[in-house]
Protein backbone atom coordinates (compact mmCIF):
# COMPACT_ATOMS: atom_id res chain seq x y z
CA UNK A 1 0.00 0.00 0.00
CA UNK A 2 2.71 2.38 1.16
CA UNK A 3 4.86 1.29 -1.75
CA UNK A 4 2.13 1.93 -4.30
CA UNK A 5 1.80 5.46 -2.97
CA UNK A 6 5.56 5.99 -3.28
CA UNK A 7 5.57 4.55 -6.75
CA UNK A 8 2.81 6.90 -7.83
CA UNK A 9 4.74 9.86 -6.51
CA UNK A 10 7.90 8.87 -8.32
CA UNK A 11 6.05 8.23 -11.54
CA UNK A 12 4.45 11.67 -11.19
CA UNK A 13 7.92 13.14 -10.76
CA UNK A 14 9.27 11.36 -13.81
CA UNK A 15 6.32 12.45 -15.90
CA UNK A 16 7.19 16.07 -15.13
CA UNK A 17 10.91 15.91 -15.92
CA UNK A 18 12.13 18.32 -18.56
CA UNK A 19 15.52 18.99 -20.00
CA UNK A 20 16.90 20.82 -22.97
CA UNK A 21 20.30 19.17 -22.89
CA UNK A 22 22.21 16.64 -20.87
CA UNK A 23 23.92 19.27 -18.79
CA UNK A 24 25.32 16.95 -16.14
CA UNK A 25 26.60 14.20 -18.41
CA UNK A 26 29.70 12.48 -17.06
CA UNK A 27 29.32 13.80 -13.52
CA UNK A 28 28.67 11.92 -10.29
CA UNK A 29 26.40 13.40 -7.67
CA UNK A 30 25.65 12.49 -4.08
CA UNK A 31 22.36 13.66 -2.59
CA UNK A 32 21.84 13.35 1.14
CA UNK A 33 18.29 12.62 2.18
CA UNK A 34 17.68 11.59 -1.42
CA UNK A 35 14.97 8.99 -0.88
CA UNK A 36 12.00 11.34 -0.67
CA UNK A 37 10.66 14.87 -1.09
CA UNK A 38 12.95 17.50 -2.54
CA UNK A 39 15.99 15.21 -2.38
CA UNK A 40 14.29 12.56 -4.49
CA UNK A 41 13.21 15.11 -7.04
CA UNK A 42 16.78 16.42 -7.29
CA UNK A 43 18.04 12.85 -7.72
CA UNK A 44 15.62 12.23 -10.60
CA UNK A 45 16.29 15.59 -12.29
CA UNK A 46 20.04 15.00 -12.07
CA UNK A 47 19.75 11.54 -13.57
CA UNK A 48 17.60 12.98 -16.33
CA UNK A 49 20.32 15.58 -17.02
CA UNK A 50 22.81 12.76 -17.46
CA UNK A 51 24.44 12.48 -14.03
CA UNK A 52 25.01 9.26 -12.15
CA UNK A 53 23.47 9.64 -8.73
CA UNK A 54 24.32 8.22 -5.32
CA UNK A 55 21.48 8.43 -2.84
CA UNK A 56 22.25 8.81 0.82
CA UNK A 57 19.64 8.25 3.48
CA UNK A 58 19.06 6.49 6.80
CA UNK A 59 18.69 2.71 6.83
CA UNK A 60 15.06 3.21 7.91
CA UNK A 61 14.43 4.78 4.48
CA UNK A 62 15.89 1.83 2.63
CA UNK A 63 12.72 0.80 0.83
CA UNK A 64 12.11 4.29 -0.50
CA UNK A 65 15.73 4.67 -1.53
CA UNK A 66 15.56 1.35 -3.36
CA UNK A 67 12.58 2.51 -5.29
CA UNK A 68 14.27 5.74 -6.37
CA UNK A 69 17.34 3.78 -7.39
CA UNK A 70 15.21 1.40 -9.41
CA UNK A 71 13.74 4.29 -11.39
CA UNK A 72 17.09 5.96 -11.91
CA UNK A 73 18.50 2.78 -13.41
CA UNK A 74 15.42 1.47 -15.17
CA UNK A 75 13.65 4.58 -16.47
CA UNK A 76 16.47 7.07 -16.73
CA UNK A 77 19.31 4.69 -17.54
CA UNK A 78 21.88 6.10 -15.13
CA UNK A 79 24.12 4.45 -12.56
CA UNK A 80 23.14 4.74 -8.95
CA UNK A 81 24.22 3.59 -5.51
CA UNK A 82 22.42 3.67 -2.20
CA UNK A 83 24.79 5.13 0.35
CA UNK A 84 23.18 4.24 3.62
CA UNK A 85 24.32 6.39 6.52
CA UNK A 86 23.46 9.00 9.12
CA UNK A 87 24.71 12.47 8.19
CA UNK A 88 24.79 13.45 11.86
CA UNK A 89 27.57 10.90 12.45
CA UNK A 90 30.97 11.78 10.97
CA UNK A 91 32.32 8.23 11.27
CA UNK A 92 29.28 6.97 9.44
CA UNK A 93 29.84 9.44 6.62
CA UNK A 94 33.48 8.43 6.35
CA UNK A 95 32.34 4.85 5.90
CA UNK A 96 29.84 6.03 3.32
CA UNK A 97 32.66 7.69 1.41
CA UNK A 98 34.63 4.44 1.34
CA UNK A 99 31.60 2.54 0.08
CA UNK A 100 30.86 5.15 -2.55
CA UNK A 101 34.48 5.08 -3.72
CA UNK A 102 34.46 1.33 -4.00
CA UNK A 103 31.08 0.85 -5.61
CA UNK A 104 30.18 4.02 -7.43
CA UNK A 105 33.08 6.40 -8.02
CA UNK A 106 34.21 9.80 -6.81
CA UNK A 107 31.73 12.60 -6.28
CA UNK A 108 31.74 15.80 -8.38
CA UNK A 109 28.56 17.33 -7.01
CA UNK A 110 27.56 17.15 -3.38
CA UNK A 111 24.01 18.13 -2.45
CA UNK A 112 23.56 18.63 1.28
CA UNK A 113 19.82 18.13 1.39
CA UNK A 114 19.12 15.93 4.42
CA UNK A 115 17.06 17.85 6.94
CA UNK A 116 14.50 17.43 9.67
CA UNK A 117 12.26 19.68 11.71
CA UNK A 118 10.97 19.43 15.27
CA UNK A 119 8.74 22.43 15.61
CA UNK A 120 7.64 23.84 18.93
CA UNK A 121 7.46 27.26 20.51
CA UNK A 122 10.72 28.16 22.20
CA UNK A 123 9.31 28.04 25.71
CA UNK A 124 8.33 24.43 25.09
CA UNK A 125 11.41 23.50 23.07
CA UNK A 126 13.61 20.98 24.82
CA UNK A 127 17.37 20.97 24.47
CA UNK A 128 16.97 17.61 22.77
CA UNK A 129 14.79 19.17 20.03
CA UNK A 130 17.52 21.71 19.45
CA UNK A 131 20.36 19.18 19.44
CA UNK A 132 18.58 16.79 17.12
CA UNK A 133 17.73 19.38 14.46
CA UNK A 134 21.14 21.05 14.58
CA UNK A 135 22.96 17.73 14.42
CA UNK A 136 21.19 16.61 11.26
CA UNK A 137 20.76 19.93 9.45
CA UNK A 138 24.01 21.69 10.30
CA UNK A 139 26.48 19.14 11.69
CA UNK A 140 25.29 16.95 8.84
CA UNK A 141 26.58 19.52 6.36
CA UNK A 142 29.92 19.63 8.13
CA UNK A 143 30.22 15.84 8.30
CA UNK A 144 29.22 15.12 4.72
CA UNK A 145 31.32 17.93 3.30
CA UNK A 146 34.28 16.86 5.43
CA UNK A 147 33.99 13.30 4.18
CA UNK A 148 33.61 14.19 0.50
CA UNK A 149 35.58 17.40 0.06
CA UNK A 150 38.61 15.57 -1.36
CA UNK A 151 36.39 14.10 -4.06
CA UNK A 152 34.85 17.42 -4.97
CA UNK A 153 38.26 19.11 -5.07
CA UNK A 154 39.56 16.57 -7.56
CA UNK A 155 36.66 17.22 -9.92
CA UNK A 156 36.84 19.52 -12.94
CA UNK A 157 33.40 20.79 -12.04
CA UNK A 158 33.29 20.53 -8.27
CA UNK A 159 30.06 21.73 -6.70
CA UNK A 160 28.67 21.85 -3.19
CA UNK A 161 25.05 22.90 -2.96
CA UNK A 162 23.39 23.32 0.41
CA UNK A 163 19.64 23.18 0.76
CA UNK A 164 18.88 26.00 3.16
CA UNK A 165 15.42 27.55 3.63
CA UNK A 166 13.63 30.87 3.63
CA UNK A 167 13.10 30.19 7.34
CA UNK A 168 16.85 30.65 7.85
CA UNK A 169 16.47 34.23 6.58
CA UNK A 170 12.98 35.25 7.71
CA UNK A 171 12.64 33.15 10.88
CA UNK A 172 9.34 31.52 11.75
CA UNK A 173 7.23 30.91 14.81
CA UNK A 174 7.95 27.56 16.41
CA UNK A 175 11.16 26.99 14.49
CA UNK A 176 14.00 28.47 16.56
CA UNK A 177 15.97 25.27 16.03
CA UNK A 178 15.21 24.84 12.34
CA UNK A 179 15.78 28.53 11.53
CA UNK A 180 19.14 28.48 13.32
CA UNK A 181 20.28 25.41 11.45
CA UNK A 182 19.23 26.82 8.07
CA UNK A 183 20.80 30.23 8.74
CA UNK A 184 23.93 28.39 9.85
CA UNK A 185 24.07 26.68 6.47
CA UNK A 186 24.22 30.08 4.79
CA UNK A 187 27.21 31.08 6.90
CA UNK A 188 28.84 27.75 6.11
CA UNK A 189 28.21 28.26 2.40
CA UNK A 190 29.83 31.70 2.29
CA UNK A 191 32.83 30.75 4.42
CA UNK A 192 33.61 27.51 2.58
CA UNK A 193 33.10 29.19 -0.80
CA UNK A 194 36.04 31.48 0.01
CA UNK A 195 38.24 28.58 1.06
CA UNK A 196 37.75 26.21 -1.84
CA UNK A 197 37.68 28.77 -4.62
CA UNK A 198 41.33 27.94 -5.33
CA UNK A 199 40.30 24.38 -6.13
CA UNK A 200 37.70 25.55 -8.64
CA UNK A 201 34.93 24.32 -6.41
CA UNK A 202 31.86 26.51 -6.06
CA UNK A 203 29.74 26.43 -2.90
CA UNK A 204 26.22 27.79 -3.08
CA UNK A 205 22.90 27.47 -1.30
CA UNK A 206 19.30 27.36 -2.39
CA UNK A 207 16.76 28.83 0.02
CA UNK A 208 13.30 27.62 -0.97
CA UNK A 209 10.09 28.90 0.50
CA UNK A 210 7.34 26.46 1.43
CA UNK A 211 7.47 23.51 -0.95
CA UNK A 212 4.64 21.10 -1.61
CA UNK A 213 6.28 18.03 -0.09
CA UNK A 214 4.81 15.65 2.43
CA UNK A 215 6.32 17.78 5.24
CA UNK A 216 4.08 20.64 4.13
CA UNK A 217 1.13 18.50 2.99
CA UNK A 218 0.79 17.20 6.55
CA UNK A 219 0.14 20.69 7.94
CA UNK A 220 -3.55 21.12 8.91
CA UNK A 221 -5.63 22.60 6.09
CA UNK A 222 -6.47 25.78 8.01
CA UNK A 223 -2.84 26.53 8.80
CA UNK A 224 -1.91 25.82 5.18
CA UNK A 225 -4.38 28.41 3.97
CA UNK A 226 -2.91 30.94 6.38
CA UNK A 227 0.58 30.30 5.03
CA UNK A 228 -0.55 30.55 1.43
CA UNK A 229 -2.19 33.88 2.19
CA UNK A 230 1.27 35.19 3.13
CA UNK A 231 2.93 34.05 -0.10
CA UNK A 232 2.57 36.66 -2.85
CA UNK A 233 2.38 33.84 -5.44
CA UNK A 234 -0.57 32.32 -3.56
CA UNK A 235 0.77 28.79 -3.84
CA UNK A 236 3.53 26.52 -2.54
CA UNK A 237 6.60 25.80 -4.64
CA UNK A 238 6.69 22.56 -6.56
CA UNK A 239 9.63 20.22 -5.93
CA UNK A 240 10.36 20.60 -9.67
CA UNK A 241 11.10 24.29 -9.21
CA UNK A 242 13.58 23.60 -6.44
CA UNK A 243 15.29 20.83 -8.35
CA UNK A 244 15.67 22.94 -11.51
CA UNK A 245 17.40 25.67 -9.54
CA UNK A 246 19.80 23.11 -8.07
CA UNK A 247 20.43 21.78 -11.60
CA UNK A 248 21.35 25.26 -12.77
CA UNK A 249 23.87 25.73 -9.96
CA UNK A 250 25.34 22.29 -10.61
CA UNK A 251 25.76 22.94 -14.32
CA UNK A 252 28.63 24.61 -16.10
CA UNK A 253 26.30 27.57 -16.73
CA UNK A 254 26.84 28.63 -13.10
CA UNK A 255 30.66 28.56 -13.24
CA UNK A 256 31.12 32.15 -11.98
CA UNK A 257 28.63 31.89 -9.12
CA UNK A 258 29.98 31.09 -5.66
CA UNK A 259 28.99 31.93 -2.10
CA UNK A 260 25.53 32.77 -3.36
CA UNK A 261 22.15 31.96 -1.83
CA UNK A 262 19.44 31.68 -4.45
CA UNK A 263 16.10 32.49 -2.92
CA UNK A 264 13.09 30.88 -4.50
CA UNK A 265 10.11 31.66 -2.40
CA UNK A 266 7.34 33.08 -4.59
CA UNK A 267 7.97 36.56 -3.21
CA UNK A 268 7.57 35.46 0.43
CA UNK A 269 10.87 37.02 1.46
CA UNK A 270 12.89 39.44 -0.67
CA UNK B 1 13.76 10.71 -21.75
CA UNK B 2 11.40 11.09 -24.65
CA UNK B 3 12.23 13.28 -27.61
CA UNK B 4 9.35 15.73 -27.25
CA UNK B 5 10.70 16.64 -23.83
CA UNK B 6 13.97 17.87 -25.33
CA UNK B 7 12.31 21.19 -26.06
CA UNK B 8 14.51 24.25 -25.75
CA UNK B 9 13.89 26.14 -22.56
CA UNK B 10 12.78 29.40 -24.20
CA UNK B 11 10.82 27.78 -27.01
CA UNK B 12 8.06 30.09 -28.34
CA UNK B 13 9.23 33.08 -26.27
CA UNK B 14 9.95 36.57 -27.53
CA UNK B 15 12.56 38.65 -25.78
CA UNK B 16 13.67 42.27 -25.89
CA UNK B 17 17.23 42.97 -24.82
CA UNK B 18 18.13 46.64 -24.39
CA UNK B 19 21.68 47.73 -25.15
CA UNK B 20 22.20 44.48 -27.02
CA UNK B 21 24.77 45.59 -29.56
CA UNK B 22 27.81 45.00 -27.36
CA UNK B 23 29.24 43.30 -24.32
CA UNK B 24 26.94 41.48 -21.96
CA UNK B 25 23.79 42.51 -23.86
CA UNK B 26 25.10 41.00 -27.08
CA UNK B 27 25.85 37.73 -25.33
CA UNK B 28 22.40 37.72 -23.71
CA UNK B 29 20.73 38.19 -27.10
CA UNK B 30 22.71 35.33 -28.60
CA UNK B 31 22.20 33.07 -25.62
CA UNK B 32 18.43 33.61 -25.47
CA UNK B 33 18.24 32.82 -29.19
CA UNK B 34 20.29 29.68 -28.71
CA UNK B 35 17.81 28.62 -26.04
CA UNK B 36 14.96 29.05 -28.48
CA UNK B 37 13.72 32.65 -28.12
CA UNK B 38 13.06 35.18 -30.86
CA UNK B 39 14.97 38.32 -29.94
CA UNK B 40 14.59 42.06 -30.45
CA UNK B 41 17.96 43.76 -30.42
CA UNK B 42 17.70 47.29 -29.07
CA UNK B 43 20.67 49.60 -29.41
CA UNK B 44 21.36 53.30 -29.29
CA UNK B 45 24.22 54.14 -31.64
CA UNK B 46 26.10 51.04 -32.85
CA UNK B 47 23.97 50.07 -35.82
CA UNK B 48 26.57 47.82 -37.43
CA UNK B 49 27.16 45.83 -34.28
CA UNK B 50 23.40 45.43 -33.81
CA UNK B 51 22.94 44.12 -37.34
CA UNK B 52 25.71 41.63 -36.74
CA UNK B 53 23.91 40.25 -33.71
CA UNK B 54 20.67 40.09 -35.64
CA UNK B 55 22.46 37.93 -38.17
CA UNK B 56 23.74 35.56 -35.52
CA UNK B 57 20.24 35.30 -34.00
CA UNK B 58 18.95 34.39 -37.45
CA UNK B 59 21.72 31.86 -37.84
CA UNK B 60 20.44 30.26 -34.64
CA UNK B 61 17.18 29.80 -36.56
CA UNK B 62 15.26 32.45 -34.65
CA UNK B 63 13.46 35.59 -35.69
CA UNK B 64 14.87 38.95 -34.85
CA UNK B 65 14.13 42.64 -35.10
CA UNK B 66 16.63 45.42 -34.69
CA UNK B 67 15.49 48.72 -33.30
CA UNK B 68 17.46 51.82 -32.33
CA UNK B 69 16.12 53.80 -29.40
CA UNK B 70 17.57 55.94 -26.70
CA UNK B 71 15.87 54.44 -23.67
CA UNK B 72 16.29 57.72 -21.77
CA UNK B 73 13.43 59.01 -23.86
CA UNK B 74 10.02 57.68 -22.91
CA UNK B 75 8.73 58.71 -26.30
CA UNK B 76 11.42 56.80 -28.18
CA UNK B 77 10.66 53.68 -26.14
CA UNK B 78 6.98 54.06 -27.00
CA UNK B 79 7.84 54.33 -30.68
CA UNK B 80 10.01 51.24 -30.38
CA UNK B 81 7.09 49.38 -28.84
CA UNK B 82 4.86 50.34 -31.71
CA UNK B 83 7.38 49.18 -34.26
CA UNK B 84 8.03 45.89 -32.46
CA UNK B 85 4.31 45.24 -32.20
CA UNK B 86 3.77 45.88 -35.91
CA UNK B 87 6.75 43.94 -37.17
CA UNK B 88 7.55 41.30 -34.63
CA UNK B 89 4.89 40.76 -31.99
CA UNK B 90 4.46 41.12 -28.26
CA UNK B 91 7.24 40.59 -25.72
CA UNK B 92 7.38 37.83 -23.09
CA UNK B 93 10.82 38.57 -21.67
CA UNK B 94 12.24 42.04 -21.07
CA UNK B 95 15.96 42.24 -20.27
CA UNK B 96 16.87 45.72 -19.04
CA UNK B 97 20.54 45.61 -19.85
CA UNK B 98 21.44 48.97 -21.39
CA UNK B 99 23.85 50.83 -19.17
CA UNK B 100 26.70 53.28 -19.19
CA UNK B 101 29.35 54.49 -16.81
CA UNK B 102 31.09 57.84 -16.39
CA UNK B 103 33.60 57.18 -13.64
CA UNK B 104 35.01 60.02 -11.54
CA UNK B 105 35.72 60.67 -7.92
CA UNK B 106 32.83 62.40 -6.26
CA UNK B 107 34.87 65.57 -5.75
CA UNK B 108 35.18 65.85 -9.53
CA UNK B 109 31.80 64.44 -10.51
CA UNK B 110 29.59 67.00 -12.21
CA UNK B 111 25.83 67.01 -11.89
CA UNK B 112 25.72 66.19 -15.56
CA UNK B 113 27.72 62.96 -15.02
CA UNK B 114 25.21 61.96 -12.39
CA UNK B 115 22.20 62.74 -14.52
CA UNK B 116 23.43 60.98 -17.63
CA UNK B 117 24.22 57.74 -15.83
CA UNK B 118 21.05 57.75 -13.78
CA UNK B 119 18.89 58.50 -16.79
CA UNK B 120 20.19 55.60 -18.88
CA UNK B 121 20.66 53.02 -16.14
CA UNK B 122 17.66 53.72 -13.96
CA UNK B 123 15.14 55.89 -15.83
CA UNK B 124 15.72 53.57 -18.77
CA UNK B 125 14.50 50.65 -16.67
CA UNK B 126 11.41 52.62 -15.71
CA UNK B 127 10.69 53.57 -19.30
CA UNK B 128 11.06 50.12 -20.81
CA UNK B 129 9.22 48.33 -18.00
CA UNK B 130 6.38 50.85 -18.18
CA UNK B 131 5.98 50.68 -21.92
CA UNK B 132 6.18 46.88 -22.18
CA UNK B 133 4.21 46.13 -19.03
CA UNK B 134 1.00 45.22 -20.84
CA UNK B 135 2.86 42.77 -23.07
CA UNK B 136 4.44 41.06 -20.09
CA UNK B 137 1.16 40.84 -18.22
CA UNK B 138 -0.46 39.18 -21.20
CA UNK B 139 2.41 36.75 -21.58
CA UNK B 140 2.26 33.32 -20.05
CA UNK B 141 5.02 33.54 -17.48
CA UNK B 142 6.21 37.07 -18.27
CA UNK B 143 9.72 37.96 -17.15
CA UNK B 144 11.57 41.17 -16.36
CA UNK B 145 15.29 40.73 -15.76
CA UNK B 146 17.35 43.74 -14.73
CA UNK B 147 21.10 43.71 -15.18
CA UNK B 148 22.37 45.33 -12.01
CA UNK B 149 25.97 45.11 -10.79
CA UNK B 150 28.08 44.09 -7.83
CA UNK B 151 28.97 47.78 -7.68
CA UNK B 152 25.36 48.50 -6.69
CA UNK B 153 25.78 46.14 -3.75
CA UNK B 154 29.22 47.05 -2.40
CA UNK B 155 30.03 50.43 -3.97
CA UNK B 156 33.29 51.22 -5.75
CA UNK B 157 35.77 54.07 -5.97
CA UNK B 158 34.87 56.61 -8.62
CA UNK B 159 31.40 55.20 -9.24
CA UNK B 160 28.98 57.06 -7.01
CA UNK B 161 26.67 57.60 -9.98
CA UNK B 162 26.96 54.08 -11.38
CA UNK B 163 26.61 52.43 -7.94
CA UNK B 164 23.52 54.50 -7.16
CA UNK B 165 21.88 53.59 -10.45
CA UNK B 166 22.64 49.87 -10.05
CA UNK B 167 21.47 49.82 -6.42
CA UNK B 168 18.35 51.65 -7.54
CA UNK B 169 17.65 48.82 -9.98
CA UNK B 170 17.61 46.38 -7.07
CA UNK B 171 14.99 48.44 -5.26
CA UNK B 172 13.00 48.66 -8.47
CA UNK B 173 13.23 44.88 -8.92
CA UNK B 174 11.90 44.07 -5.47
CA UNK B 175 9.11 46.65 -5.53
CA UNK B 176 7.84 45.76 -8.98
CA UNK B 177 8.11 42.02 -8.20
CA UNK B 178 5.55 42.50 -5.44
CA UNK B 179 3.20 44.38 -7.74
CA UNK B 180 3.32 41.97 -10.65
CA UNK B 181 3.01 38.73 -8.76
CA UNK B 182 -0.73 38.69 -9.40
CA UNK B 183 -0.06 38.73 -13.14
CA UNK B 184 2.40 35.88 -12.83
CA UNK B 185 5.19 38.10 -14.05
CA UNK B 186 8.45 37.57 -12.19
CA UNK B 187 10.90 40.44 -11.75
CA UNK B 188 14.50 39.57 -10.91
CA UNK B 189 17.96 41.05 -11.21
CA UNK B 190 21.36 39.66 -12.07
CA UNK B 191 24.31 41.36 -10.37
CA UNK B 192 27.48 40.55 -12.28
CA UNK B 193 30.93 41.19 -10.90
CA UNK B 194 33.74 42.31 -13.21
CA UNK B 195 33.09 40.76 -16.60
CA UNK B 196 35.53 40.65 -19.51
CA UNK B 197 33.78 43.22 -21.72
CA UNK B 198 35.30 46.22 -23.48
CA UNK B 199 34.28 48.30 -20.46
CA UNK B 200 36.58 46.26 -18.23
CA UNK B 201 39.27 45.36 -20.77
CA UNK B 202 39.85 49.06 -21.44
CA UNK B 203 41.01 49.53 -17.86
CA UNK B 204 44.83 49.85 -17.72
CA UNK B 205 46.58 46.47 -17.44
CA UNK B 206 48.00 47.23 -13.99
CA UNK B 207 44.63 48.17 -12.56
CA UNK B 208 43.11 45.04 -14.12
CA UNK B 209 45.64 42.91 -12.29
CA UNK B 210 44.91 44.56 -8.97
CA UNK B 211 41.17 44.01 -9.47
CA UNK B 212 41.72 40.35 -10.30
CA UNK B 213 43.62 39.92 -7.05
CA UNK B 214 40.51 40.93 -5.17
CA UNK B 215 38.34 38.36 -6.97
CA UNK B 216 38.53 35.01 -5.17
CA UNK B 217 38.26 33.17 -8.51
CA UNK B 218 41.25 35.21 -9.72
CA UNK B 219 39.71 36.04 -13.08
CA UNK B 220 37.05 38.20 -14.69
CA UNK B 221 33.75 36.57 -15.51
CA UNK B 222 32.88 35.71 -19.09
CA UNK B 223 29.85 37.32 -20.69
CA UNK B 224 28.49 33.81 -21.24
CA UNK B 225 28.42 33.22 -17.49
CA UNK B 226 26.13 36.22 -17.04
CA UNK B 227 23.99 35.37 -20.05
CA UNK B 228 23.31 31.84 -18.85
CA UNK B 229 22.13 33.21 -15.49
CA UNK B 230 19.72 35.47 -17.40
CA UNK B 231 18.53 32.51 -19.49
CA UNK B 232 17.91 30.53 -16.33
CA UNK B 233 15.79 33.29 -14.80
CA UNK B 234 13.91 33.66 -18.09
CA UNK B 235 13.12 29.96 -18.27
CA UNK B 236 10.24 28.00 -16.72
CA UNK B 237 12.81 26.51 -14.31
CA UNK B 238 12.77 29.80 -12.40
CA UNK B 239 8.99 30.03 -12.11
CA UNK B 240 8.98 30.39 -8.30
CA UNK B 241 11.78 32.96 -8.14
CA UNK B 242 10.80 36.61 -7.92
CA UNK B 243 12.30 39.73 -6.35
CA UNK B 244 15.66 37.97 -6.28
CA UNK B 245 19.09 39.37 -7.08
CA UNK B 246 21.34 36.66 -8.47
CA UNK B 247 25.02 37.40 -7.92
CA UNK B 248 27.46 36.26 -10.60
CA UNK B 249 30.75 37.57 -9.29
CA UNK B 250 33.31 34.81 -8.77
CA UNK B 251 33.13 35.31 -5.01
CA UNK B 252 34.01 39.03 -5.18
CA UNK B 253 31.07 39.97 -2.97
CA UNK B 254 29.39 37.29 -0.89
Amino acid sequence: MEKDEEQKRIEGDIEGLTSDCKRLEGLNALITGGSQGIGRRIALEFANEGADVAINDLSSQKEKANLVAQYIEGELGRDTWIAEGDVSDLDDMKKVREQVEENFGTIDILINNAGINRDSLFFKMEKEDWDKVLSVNLDGVFNTTKAFLDHVRESDQGRIINMSSVIGESGNIGQANYASSKAGMIGFTKALAREVVRDDVTVNAVAPGFVATRMVEDIPEKVKEKIIAQIPFGRFAEPREVARTVCFLASNDASYITGEVIRMNGGYYM
Amino acid sequence: MTEEKMEKKLHNKRALVTGASRGIGKEIANTLARHGADVVVNYNTSHEDASEIATSVELAGKETWVYPADIRSFQEVEEMKKSIEDNFGTIDILVNNAGINIDKFFTKMEKNDWETVLSVNLDGVFNCSKVFLDDLREAEGGRIINISSVVGQRGNLGQVNYASSKAGMIGFTKALARELVRDEVTVNAVAPGFIATDMVMNIPEKVQESIKKKIPMGRFGETKEVAEAVAFLASPSASYITGEVLKVNGGFYI
